[in-house]
């Protein structure tokens, strides 16, 4: 490949208080490919999202997006240009509607694309057409899920930093997540998914990053990783 | 009772309820977006009466009628938004990740300094506003005469609330702000410049207090004392309502009109009593208010005392300063011993609070709750029961720790920014009892003929005494903080949930903080009776709990002696500054705002840092 890459980190570094977290991290992300972030829990999958997004304290010796640097951007600067997230926690307003959740998240998109609509995304998440009306609170986990993600498309980014959107939902909705997936991916959007899922990650990623105590162990293409048992037994269980 | 009389009364309680609401609506949704609870929100109410008084007469000169006096009123509105605006921007957006007390200690800087420019810009006389056009004559309702102001104010409270409603709900904007009421972070992550929306809402919430302060005007004249007046209602109103719901303050605000209206007829006296026992009763059921929820961020942004080594030579300098505390008065005239004996009780009342806020994060509002009971409590037993010096003090003591009692029950079960809010209300409570009650407490001249045994008489014994008492009660306080109790409370202050996993009673342990710290408070309330001779409310009032808190700010909250040198520095600034300018409390809010901003660790704080930076 000769493109540059969407998102390209070097060397990135965080630290919760005085505590290193990440060491020397660095991963690159293509326009259009679902890239999996795996690891045990507490690896640093969701330290190293945060960290991308300027959620917490880090520095990089190179962090650009769409060839801007992130640097010392606030949030919402990185967000706008084009950087979708979607915490684990899903992090919905529970007191919004679905309708004002996804509100939220409008932002323009950028020049010669079709944007997100709302009627758009209920077609690719069926379920939340049926509660437009209905406040976050009153949502399923999985529902909660679909409209967190719906959210973040909103803003029409080109890339998504999606934190373990298999966590804790039902496995019909996990199907149904993968399936947005790959929709998202067949609209040209970049995914970086952390996850510890192996089976949900391993059937929608192009690459794997493998993350253990802060640092990238192995980094390839899905099919390598799959050939690796010892590694794969080493630092996934799988 | 005459139908009539109810009639006009409950109409009267609707009026008030609907200025009360139009206020604090603003107080609350600041609160709501911003965490920040905004004390200078009465300044603003206060300057928007100001502005409405001085404007509109202007305007009417120039074209009278009613579209002049409204659009006056929507203009003044406007001029408190812009400064609202001004506000958020210079202070407030540097302060949204600063612990709570910092930032109410910063917004009441804001009060202070605006007290005095108000004084500056519109003079110190009170300004009392032009009557409405077309709204002069009173209606008669059931025979009884009615203001017909009064009418379209009632009408003015609901078309806020829809007003504001059709905002929160039918905008972009509204949605954002309420989004943003919930999980900051998250609003950001979807691309949203907070800067932007906070500053929108402070416009929109100090609109609302100019507009309530506008609306005043024909009822009331413009004075200076009324900033503090609304914020403490306004405050009652939103914790009652719960903080950051619209909806809440709405129906809070019309609860407490009522019980204004009609609670003069029970306690003729004590309307401020019946609202702030509203407050305490509807705490004590619904810690978050009638339909407030808890807060979603679990960290109490607790700041206080760590774990230090040991000064070397500890025990050298407490002889040094015992000696130097012993001969003050043979280098010392009369006015320099005066001076002294109030430092050393303020700062018995600053180290007494240090034990709340320092060791258990117990921020407090109105710890002269206790200093005046300290004081009421010696006053009352000399001028009703002559009891002597000897006797006073012990039973000054003990009403400020049965107090502290009382009101710890209460308030152990809260925590943060309710914990706040219920400390001030007690003590605006007893400020309202030691001012209404006048039979017992003498009302607003106090208690005077309040004198020392003898033997204590003079300004040389009477401040040997108070430095002895005041030296053993800090020593005592220091051994508790560094016993087992005291590491407790820190426990507690840093992590509750870890501090109730292995074991501690934190409920237990906080409340008998409450009664040791009253009790410290009471004895420097009671020395502090003695040396004037006299007490009065002012004692019991916010201004005074907020000396105590500047006095820790200033020395540094995360030490042990911070309180100590934060009391001489502030009460030797006040008698070095005050004489010499009208525009003190100019001078003391900018202070208050600067530590705040840069200077958070305090005197003795910042020299313990480079201390330990060196060796």
């Amino acid at each position: 490949m000769t493109r540059e890459p969407l998102l390209d980190i070097r060397n990135l570094n965080a630290f919760y208080g005085r505590a290193q977290v990440l060491f020397g991290l660095s991963l690159y992300l293509y326009p259009g490919e679902v890239v999996a972030l795996v690891g045990r829990n507490g690896a640093g999958k969701t330290t190293t999202l945060k960290a991308i997004m300027g959620l917490i304290a880090a520095s990089a010796t190179h962090a650009t997006f769409k060839g801007h640097s992130l640097g010392r951007l606030p949030t919402y600067r990185i967000a706008r240009l084009g950087l979708g997230y979607v915490p684990e926690d899903r992090r919905i307003f529970t007191d919004l509607t679905v309708d004002e959740n996804l509100e939220t998240g409008r932002r323009p998109a950028g020049a010669g694309r079709s944007p997100w609509t709302p009627e758009r995304l209920f077609r690719l998440f069926p379920n939340l057409a049926e509660m437009r009306g209905r406040r976050g609170s009153q949502m399923s986990g999985g529902e909660q899920q679909m409209l967190a993600i719906a959210r973040t498309l909103m803003g029409n980014p080109d890339a998504i930093l999606l934190d373990e959107p298999s966590e804790g939902i039902a496995p019909v909705i996990v199907q149904m997540m993968a399936e947005a997936i790959r929709a998202m991916k067949a609209e040209g959007v970049a995914v970086l998914l952390s996850e510890q899922n192996w089976a949900f990650a391993a059937g929608i990623s192009d690459r794997a990053l493998v993350i253990e105590r802060g640092e990238i162990r192995f980094q390839g293409s899905m099919d390598e990783l799959m050939a690796n048992e010892a590694l794969r037994a080493d630092t996934l269980g799988v | 009772m005459d139908p009539a009389f109810l009639a006009v009364q409950a109409l009267s309680g609707l009026s008030s309820a609907s200025s009360l609401f139009i206020t604090a609506c603003g107080l609350t949704i600041v609160f709501g977006v911003t965490r920040i609870v905004n004390f200078a929100h009465g300044s603003l109410y206060m300057i928007g009466a100001y502005t409405a008084a001085t404007l509109i007469p202007r305007l009417l000169e120039l074209s009278f009628g009613p579209v002049t006096f409204w659009a006056g009123i929507l203009a003044s509105a406007l001029v408190v938004g812009v400064i609202g605006v001004i506000i958020e921007v210079l202070l407030l957006r540097r302060i949204y990740g600063a612990p709570e007390l910092f930032q109410l200690l910063a917004t009441f800087g804001v009060v202070l300094v605006v007290q005095d420019l108000v004084v500056q810009v519109f003079g110190p006389e009170d300004i009392l506003g032009p009557r409405a056009p077309g709204l002069r004559a009173p209606v008669e309702i059931l025979g009884r005469r009615f203001p017909s102001y009064e009418l379209v104010l009632i009408a003015a409270g609901p078309i806020v609330l829809a007003l504001v409603w059709l905002l929160l709900r039918r905008t972009r904007f509204g949605v954002l702000v309420r989004a943003a009421t919930q999980d900051r972070d998250m609003v950001a992550s979807l691309g949203v410049n907070q800067a932007m929306l906070f500053t929108g809402t402070l416009f929109l919430g100090a609109f609302l207090a100019g507009l309530g302060g506008a609306l005043q005007i024909p009822r009331v004249s413009a004075n200076t004392g009324m900033d503090l007046s609304i914020i403490a209602e306004a405050f009652v109103v939103t914790v009652v309502g719960g903080m950051g719901s619209v909806p809440g303050a709405f129906l809070a605000a019309l609860i407490i009109g009522q019980l204004q209206a009609f609670g003069i007829l029970i306690f003729p006296k004590s309307t401020l009593v019946v609202v702030f026992l509203l407050m305490a009763v509807v705490l004590a059921i619904r810690p978050y208010g009638l339909f407030g929820r808890a807060e979603i961020v679990g960290g109490t942004h607790a700041v206080g005392i760590a774990s230090r080594e040991p000064l070397p030579g500890r025990a050298f300098i407490l002889l040094v300063v015992i000696a130097a505390l012993a001969c003050f008065p043979l280098v010392a005239d009369a006015y320099l011993l005066k001076v002294a004996t109030e430092i050393l009780i303020f700062a018995l009342f600053a180290f007494s609070l240090q034990l709340l806020i320092g060791v258990g994060g117990l921020v407090s509002f109105g710890h002269a709750a206790f200093f005046g009971l300290g004081a009421y409590g010696a006053a009352l037993a000399v001028k009703w029961y002559g009891a002597s010096m000897e006797a006073a003090l012990p039973l000054g003591l003990a009403l400020a720790a049965l107090g502290a009692g009382l009101v710890g029950a209460f308030v152990v079960r809260l925590s943060g920014i309710y914990l706040a809010m219920m400390t001030l209300a007690a003590a605006q409570i007893l400020y309202a009892v030691a001012f209404q009650w006048v039979e017992v407490t003498g009302g607003d001249n106090g208690i005077v003929g309040v004198w020392p045994s003898p033997w204590a008489s003079g300004p040389i014994p009477y401040y040997l005494l108070t430095a002895a008492l005041v030296l053993v009660t800090v020593l005592l306080l220091k051994r508790i903080i560094d016993a087992p109790f005291g590491y407790a409370l820190r426990a507690a202050r840093d992590s509750e949930a870890r501090a109730e996993a292995i074991g501690l009673k934190i409920r237990q342990h906080r409340w008998l903080a409450f009664m040791i710290a009253g009790a410290g408070a009471g004895l420097a309330g009671g020395i502090y009776a003695f040396s004037r001779g006299s007490v009065d409310p002012s004692l019991l009032g916010i201004a005074a709990s907020v000396d105590a808190l500047t006095m820790l700010l200033l020395g540094g909250i995360q030490t042990v002696i911070g309180p100590l040198v934060g009391a001489a520095a502030l009460h030797g600034l006040r008698d070095w500054i005050m004489p010499l300018t009208p525009l003190w409390r100019l001078f003391l809010g900018i202070s208050i705002i600067a530590m705040v901003l840069v200077f958070p660790r305090g005197l003795v704080g910042t020299v313990r840092d480079g201390w330990e930076a060196r060796t």
